[in-house]
């Protein structure tokens, strides 16, 4: 049962405390504790660090992570907009510490399911009962001729937010006025669906009141995108979308979208149809699972299929692949996909553990985008299992986006609770 | 009539005690079914929630140590947009009638966490004396969690903008509190409502 069902159980029960947290943890009779390494200080990773301990305190949790703080991308469009600086986007792991997780900087390397080990850069070795991997996405370089990775350094992706998102940030605040600021859009899947288009109004938000004569222009390989109407609809009313001196322009794959190479010297993207020079350019890469996931053999093309019931992976027993870089549709890879994975598979692995059956997983989706000062929406998913098909699926008639034409302080209100959404995501799976 | 309310209440109190005491009397309560248990639906609401539904703020709500039945009511109404709802109304109808009773459960034994919010300490003293004097008889202990929706602690713009849509007619009013409420702008004016939340707010 739950936590304070414990810690009431315990405090009442006095000096009998020890007797009934033994009784009520099978897994610190069976002697020494079990261990579970976490690979990936990201939402999923620590979601399932906290969680594990919550659901069982005598766990050895370590969580391995590259960086020492965690800096989100979701609101890093903000960051563009000059609405938010990145230090707001930015915490430390004591949140976790204090949960009781031992938290490492180093940078893991090698897997093996076999000896049940993790290895690290800085050569230190970990042995796991259960392993929890949730590293992200990767890049495909080479997809986009003269885009890789040390060119963006320069023409950034800003796709982790970080010293990325200072450089473009930069860019746009030295771009002249009247100039043009490209985004090119990945194909799907990929992190955070409706981002670029967020990212779009963002700088569109930013560009109305410094460059009023700038414009934004999405070059993308897809016909569609997420809440699309709604971007319409706020572009329209905000950003003059659709009409001559539009500040938004979107280009489909239909109309030729699809970047094939790029001069970075001109910062001229050749598509299809015709060039496209900006003064800023922004390359969202196509995505894969990150490096590590490749590494540990938990792939099957790009992504990492698991048993959906616990997000274990099918490749590898013990290893739990949560977040971007697993295969869940049909939830998006989102940062509250991956929160809500997360304690499906530590609920699992604290269940196996136990000797018992994981039960029934739940999971849900929500997700923000702030399109303007006033003009918020969201995308809501709730959803279960198909165990036949081994796949997620919405539960009829719930979920789905803000309604089209919302009164203005609906869209308000948007605006604040993406704000909480953010504040909330971080208290779950750090603090 | 107040001495049967009361009686309610305390055995309401004393039933969430002992389910508190004997996680086995929880389970029990909730009807059996197969599907996710009650505690794996509540884990999913975290993310905007707060943690066991203490919110981090600024507006999304605290719903830890939330009334079952406030819980169960707000669900419903929610399913059937009968709330100004941005996110909720999509999301509660996801949710079957046994799910959302387990749901409910699960919130009510969470112990609400408190933070501090920035507030206006002589409107807030205001808004006590209203509160006392108008509100305090449902929304007893300062609008502590109890069986009329928690208020004390609660996140100042959600307050906002409940009572903004209570006042344009866009949700339904309690029983008696319209009456209420306006008692309370007859006696302050404009500035009854922001007091009132205010006050609210400056809880810890």
């Amino acid at each position: 049962m739950t936590h304070i069902d414990r810690r009431a159980f315990i405090r009442l029960a006095g000096g009998a405390a020890v007797l009934g947290a033994t009784l009520g943890f099978p897994s610190l009779a069976l002697g020494a504790p079990r261990r579970v390494v976490v690979v990936g200080g990201g939402v999923g990773g620590c979601t399932a660090a906290k969680y594990l301990r919550k659901f069982d305190p005598n766990l050895a949790v370590t969580l391995i992570e590259t960086h020492p703080t965690y800096t989100s991308c979701f609101m890093s469009n903000e960051v563009l907009s000059g609405d938010r600086t990145l230090e707001s986007l930015t915490f430390d792991y004591d949140g976790l510490r204090r949960h009781g997780v031992e938290v490492v900087i180093d940078h893991v390397t090698a897997i093996d399911p076999v000896q049940k080990t993790v290895r690290t850069a800085g050569g230190n070795q970990f042995g796991y009962d259960a392993c929890v991997v949730s590293p992200g996405v990767g890049f495909k370089w080479g997809a986009i001729e003269g885009y890789d990775e040390e060119v963006a350094e320069t023409i950034p992706h800003a796709w982790y937010a970080g010293p990325q998102t200072r450089i473009l940030r930069r860019q746009l605040e030295a771009m002249p006025e009247g100039g043009t600021v490209i985004i090119a859009a990945p194909p799907n899947p990929f992190k955070c669906p409706p981002g670029p288009y967020e990212r779009a109004s963002q700088i569109a938000m930013y560009c109305k009141h410094h460059k009023p004569r700038a414009k934004v222009i999405i070059l993308d390989p897809k016909d569609a995108f997420s809440k699309q109407g709604l971007y319409i609809e706020g572009w329209t009313q905000l950003y003059g979308y659709g009409g001559d001196n539009s500040m938004i322009e979107w280009v489909s794959g239909a109309a030729g979208g699809e970047v094939e190479s790029l001069d970075p010297g001109t910062r001229t993207l050749q598509t299809f149809v015709e060039e496209f020079r900006g003064d800023v350019v922004n390359i969202i890469p196509a995505q894969k699972a990150g490096a590590i996931a490749f590494a540990a053999d938990l792939v099957e093309g790009d992504w990492c299929p698991v048993d959906k019931r616990t997000f274990e992976s099918t490749r590898h027993k013990d290893i739990y692949v949560l977040g971007d870089a697993s295969s869940a549709a049909k939830m998006p890879k989102s940062a509250y996909a991956a929160n809500s994975q997360a304690k499906v598979a530590a609920a699992a692995i604290v269940d196996r553990f136990n000797g018992r059956e994981p039960g029934e997983p739940t999971f849900t989706n929500t997700c923000y985008s702030i399109l303007g000062e006033e003009f918020g929406i969201s995308v809501a998913g709730v959803y279960h299992l198909d165990a036949a098909n081994n796949s997620i699926e919405e539960i009829p008639n719930s979920g789905g986006v803000s309604p089209a034409n919302a009164s203005p302080e609906l869209r308000k209100r948007e605006v604040s609770y993406a704000h909480s959404w953010f504040r909330n995501v971080i208290n779950d799976m750090m603090e | 009539m107040q001495r049967d309310d009361t009686m309610t209440k305390h055995v309401r109190y004393l039933l969430l005690t002992t389910m508190t005491l004997l996680p086995g009397a929880a389970m029990a309560a909730a009807p059996a079914a197969a599907g996710p248990s009650a505690e794996a639906l509540a884990f999913t609401c975290a993310g905007c929630h707060g943690t066991d539904g203490s919110s981090a703020g600024p507006s999304i709500p605290s719903i830890a140590g939330m009334d079952p039945e406030v819980f169960i009511d707000v669900m419903r109404a929610y399913q059937s947009d009968q709330h100004n709802s941005t996110i909720m109304n999509r999301i509660a109808k996801g949710y079957s009638d046994a799910q959302i009773e387990g749901m409910a459960w699960f919130f009510a034994r969470q112990r609400l966490h408190l933070r501090p919010q920035p507030h206006d300490t002589a409107l807030a003293a205001r808004g006590a004396e209203l509160h006392e004097k108008h509100c305090e008889k449902c929304h007893e202990n300062g609008g502590r969690p109890g069986d009329a929706g928690t208020l004390a602690g609660q996140w100042m713009p959600y307050l906002e903008y409940t009572m903004a849509d209570f006042l344009a007619g866009k949700r339904e009013w309690p029983r008696k509190m319209k009456r209420k409420v306006d008692a309370a702008i007859e006696e302050e004016g404009e500035q009854a409502v922001p007091a009132l939340i205010h006050y609210y707010g400056s809880q810890q």
